[in-house]
């Protein structure tokens, strides 16, 4: 099977630090991802890892460089422009509505695309229920893709954690994102679900041709999917390059499998 | 109604599927042929709109060099587009080859060579990735067209074509050749081959059995008959197309009668899909039905005290009256008939409904022996279940239950048509208009089964009761004895045992032995749910079946079946003195079930046998390690120490008193 054509560079950090208090969360960190690849940030815990994704949201400001972004450079910017901008995220820890049904969950994410008024929209009249009719499609095609048409009615709270993510991910696809933000997609995870999860990551790079960046636990899962990886410890970027490249890199390993000094 | 009429009739003459597409896309064009729910919402496809999809499809495979008497193999969940291709195969006089879309490729690889496979019509990536597979070893295959194109969009394998791009091939083609479809259809003969099934193969290699078009019409031509069916039912196309039970019923049935096939969203949302359908005409195999019932027990035993006790009350009133107003009895009193219908309006009616059952006219059950109490409980809450008897040789049909002559312990009389006669061995003989021609290049099977007076050998022991209905026993070849003598039929027992909701198979052994011993899979929800209601830790599938809770419970079951064992006569030596809990589930993939989840005795017995030595040496556990198949292929092993436990046996005599027969409803069984 042939992977899909790897574009420019559509998203770079340059020069990223970022303190909390005395704590150097990053370090002067630059890499860049290039559209239509599968891009990963792993380190071990406390790395700086959601650090990074939280910068590249708009949720964190830099306290220095910068985040260009298909061009146009931003180190302050609100997560609400960056998700105009076309950039859609999951959460480590599921930001899902529980008591809403996985429906309704996945239509939040297409908020943004909504014209009407919340009074138009509530009696569905006119336009509105247009609208409405034209997002549903969209979500549905959503449910269809995650395949969790079972599930359309259930509230997400009742539902099994690893379909749980599959929401959260389906929330973020309905902004139809440019670029998406996964954090720890597979955390928590039994095998079978890693494998689905990872299916689902590729086949949403495949037909939409989303260019993804995601943060790891798992080296496994992360080699077999991902083009280009990042490593980072202790806020430092200590690797950058194709998953073999970086198995073998000693610092990586140190920095997983730690070394006498 | 003379549209139905006339294509029943053309079916009746044996005329082949295709011409009968033809014959209701001109009566009743607009009417619905096939529904599909996509993006939540059911499509219509009509028959004048699939007369012209099937065509498109027809000259597609054609243009792609698909001859006459060549193969199809056809491997996916029930699609509309996979129905029409099959149709399509057949105009073109292709024959297709349906297969099960769990079977792995290995199992793969020699139907394909056995039946020379060139092309495939599959539903998506996964299948089509499994005929990848297949190819590197069946250098014949050289099309496989899929339906689905997600995650395919970038493979580059020369033999794959997208279904779209095989559409848009037949358009060009019937730009030159308008008329394509009437001038295949034809040309075909009734005696020609519609279709080829392979049997599950409890043993051996899986036979391809050859089926003409005549065989499948007739029959299906006859049962519609008896049944009355017509152009508006509707039915849900939920099992495996490769089982001909489903095949004849929403293929074979549904072009002979032209009702409404609906194909449900994913295989998780057949439940709710069969709510929003309601169809009129359903066919359940066991299995099915029974986990619809351990779905309904384990939500009673949530409900409240209060909702329990009525329910309960319920459906101990609906197991004495229900049948027998189903069957028409007029000796049910006045009162009875009151309390029926309000019990109806509280519980049934609702029962039926969240079962996705309220508009059944005609329900099936076949495919293998159903527990008599299973049975009942369906009867009782007024669903029009029936038993029928037949196999993929003789295009299902043989016998089935008219409404109002319906009991659970035969399977009714021959249908019109069929003549049933029962060999001196006991074996069940059928020649019937639906018999095989034979098994695909296999002259020697079709020896053994067809003799030459044309009467096909079921293999399954049974008699004529005085009412000629049907009764079979078991399996020819697993009826034993007992080394005292008596029966031993081990079907009968295991169904016995399979009717608890803990209990997901059993393995019964005894043939040549003194003692009946079983093994057990425990019901993973049933139990867990079990489980978690008193509090009890477990840490996974193994752990669960080897608690000591979990033996009690099941000792609990064995015990009840002894004890109904022990009230007939024939059957009460047949008690079982010792079981034991598997740590794992029986699996298709380890070989221990065919792919229609019936038990492989003998393979099961080689693979266990240590486990048979030590429930026969008296033993209190063994230790046992297995090797065991992933989903994706790998192997590995798991072991675990198996607790053997001795159950509580009764004399024949007195057992009848107190066991009682009608002492084991589910809802008692999970109290």
């Amino acid at each position: 099977m042939t992977r899909r054509t790897i574009g420019d560079v559509i998203l770079a950090a340059e020069g990223v630090s970022l303190s909390f208090g005395g704590v150097k969360a990053l370090n002067d960190i630059s890499f860049d991802v290039r559209e239509h690849e599968i891009r990963a940030i792993i380190g071990p815990n406390g790395a700086g890892k959601s650090s990074m994704l939280n910068v590249i949201n708009g949720v964190y400001t830099p306290s220095q460089g910068r985040i260009v972004f298909r061009g146009q450079p931003f180190a302050r910017m609100h997560p609400h422009q960056v998700a105009m901008a076309g950039v859609g995220r999951t959460f480590q820890n599921l930001a899902l509505f529980k008591g809403m049904s996985v429906l309704d969950n996945i239509m939040t994410g297409r908020s943004l695309k909504m014209k009407r008024g919340i009074l138009a929209q509530m009696l569905r009249v006119g336009p509105a229920l247009a609208e409405e009719v034209a997002h549903r499609e969209v979500v549905e095609r959503i449910i269809d893709f995650l395949e969790i048409q079972a599930y359309r009615k259930t509230p997400v709270g009742r539902m099994p954690y690893g379909l749980q993510k599959r929401v959260d991910l389906g929330r973020a696809l309905a902004m139809e994102p440019s670029l998406l933000l996964l954090d720890e997609p597979m955390a928590g995870m039994n095998v079978e679900e890693k494998q689905d999860m990872s299916r689902f990551i590729l086949d949403v790079n495949d037909e939409f041709g989303t260019t993804i960046v995601l943060i790891e636990h798992d080296m496994g899962v992360v080699m077999d999917i991902s083009d280009r990886v990042v490593v980072l410890d202790y806020g430092r970027k200590i690797g950058d390059g194709p998953p073999d490249e970086v198995r073998e890199n000693p610092d990586v390993i140190s920095a997983y499998l730690g070394v006498s000094h | 109604m003379t549209t139905a009429e006339s294509t029943l009739a053309l079916a009746e003459r044996g005329e082949p599927f295709p011409r009968l597409l033809i014959a209701h896309a001109a009566a009743r064009p607009d009417a619905a042929a096939l529904r599909e729910k996509d993006l939540g919402i059911w499509q219509t496809i009509t028959w004048r709109g699939l007369r012209d999809e099937v065509e498109r499809i027809a000259a597609g495979l054609m243009a792609e060099g698909l001859e006459p008497g060549q193969h199809l193999a056809l491997i996916g969940e029930n699609r509309p587009r996979l129905y029409a291709a099959m149709i399509a195969a057949q105009a073109i006089g292709a024959i297709p080859v349906p297969l099960y879309q769990d079977a792995v490729a290995a199992e793969l690889v020699y139907v394909f060579q056995n039946a020379a496979i060139g092309f495939a019509v599959v539903e998506d990536q996964e299948q089509a990735d499994k005929l990848l597979e297949v190819a590197e070893s069946v250098p014949g295959l050289q099309r496989i067209v899929y339906d689905d194109p997600r995650g395919l969009r970038n493979a580059e394998s020369p033999a794959l074509l997208s279904f779209d791009a095989l559409v848009d091939r037949g358009r060009t083609l019937l730009a030159s050749r308008p008329g394509l479809l009437d001038e295949c259809a034809g040309r075909l003969s009734p005696d020609d081959v519609a279709a080829m099934f392979y049997t599950s193969g409890t043993t051996g290699h899986p036979k391809g059995v050859v089926h003409t078009h005549r065989n499948l019409t007739m029959t299906s031509a006859a049962a519609s008959k008896m049944e009355g069916l017509g152009p508006d039912e509707d039915v849900l196309a939920y099992l495996p197309m490769a089982w001909i039970g489903q095949n004849i019923f929403s293929y074979a049935q549904w072009l002979v009668c032209g009702f409404t096939v609906n194909c449900p969203e994913s295989a998780a949302t057949v439940t709710n899909d069969m709510r929003e359908i309601g169809p009129t005409y359903y066919f359940a195999p066991p299995r099915v039905l029974e986990a619809l019932l351990t779905q309904v027990t384990i939500r009673m035993e949530d409900a409240a005290p209060l909702k329990r006790s009525l329910y309960r009350r319920a459906m101990a009133f609906a197991e004495r009256v229900g049948p027998r107003l189903l069957d028409g009895d007029r000796n049910v009193s006045l009162g009875d008939r009151l309390r029926y219908r309000l019990y109806d309006g509280l519980i049934y009616a609702p029962l039926r409904n969240a079962l996705g059952m309220s508009r059944i006219r005609v329900a099936y059950t076949a495919g293998e022996a159903i527990g008599p109490e299973l049975f009942r409980f369906y009867r009782s809450i007024g669903i029009n279940m029936k038993q029928l008897y037949g196999s993929t040789e003789t295009a299902v049909f043989v016998c089935v239950q008219p409404d109002g002559q319906v009991r659970a312990d035969t399977v009714g009389p021959p249908v019109p048509g069929v003549e049933l006669r029962i060999a001196d061995s006991g074996e069940v003989l059928i020649r019937s208009p639906g018999l095989l021609r034979e098994y695909y290049r296999n002259p020697e099977a079709t020896r053994q089964v067809k003799d030459d007076e044309g009467w096909y050998h079921t293999g399954d022991a049974g008699y004529l009761d005085g009412d000629r209905h049907l009764r079979i026993i078991d399996r020819a070849k697993d009826v034993g004895k007992l080394a005292g003598g008596a029966l031993f039929a081990p079907k009968f027992i295991e169904n016995k045992l399979k009717f608890f909701p803990f209990v997901k198979e059993a393995v019964a052994f005894g043939a040549n032995r003194d003692q009946v011993m079983v093994m057990l899979n425990i019901d993973f929800e049933a139990v867990s749910d079990w489980a978690e209601r008193r509090n009890i830790v477990f840490a996974g599938y193994a752990d669960l079946a080897g608690r000591d809770e979990t033996l009690a419970l099941m000792r609990e079951c064995v015990e009840k079946v002894n004890a109904d064992l022990a009230a007939d006569p024939v059957m009460a030596a047949s008690q079982i003195h010792r079981f034991l809990v598997l740590h794992k589930e029986l699996d298709a993939d380890d070989d221990e079930l065919t792919r229609t989840r019936k038990v492989r005795r003998g393979p099961i017995a080689d693979k266990y046998a240590v486990l048979v030595d030590a429930l026969y040496g008296g033993r209190t556990e063994q230790f046992i390690e297995t090797r065991v198949r992933f989903e994706d292929g790998r192997i590995g092993a798991v072991s675990a120490t198996v607790a053997i436990r001795d159950a509580k046996t009764f004399p024949a005599a007195t057992a009848a008193g107190e066991g009682g027969t009608a002492s084991r409803r589910p809802a008692e069984a999970a109290a």
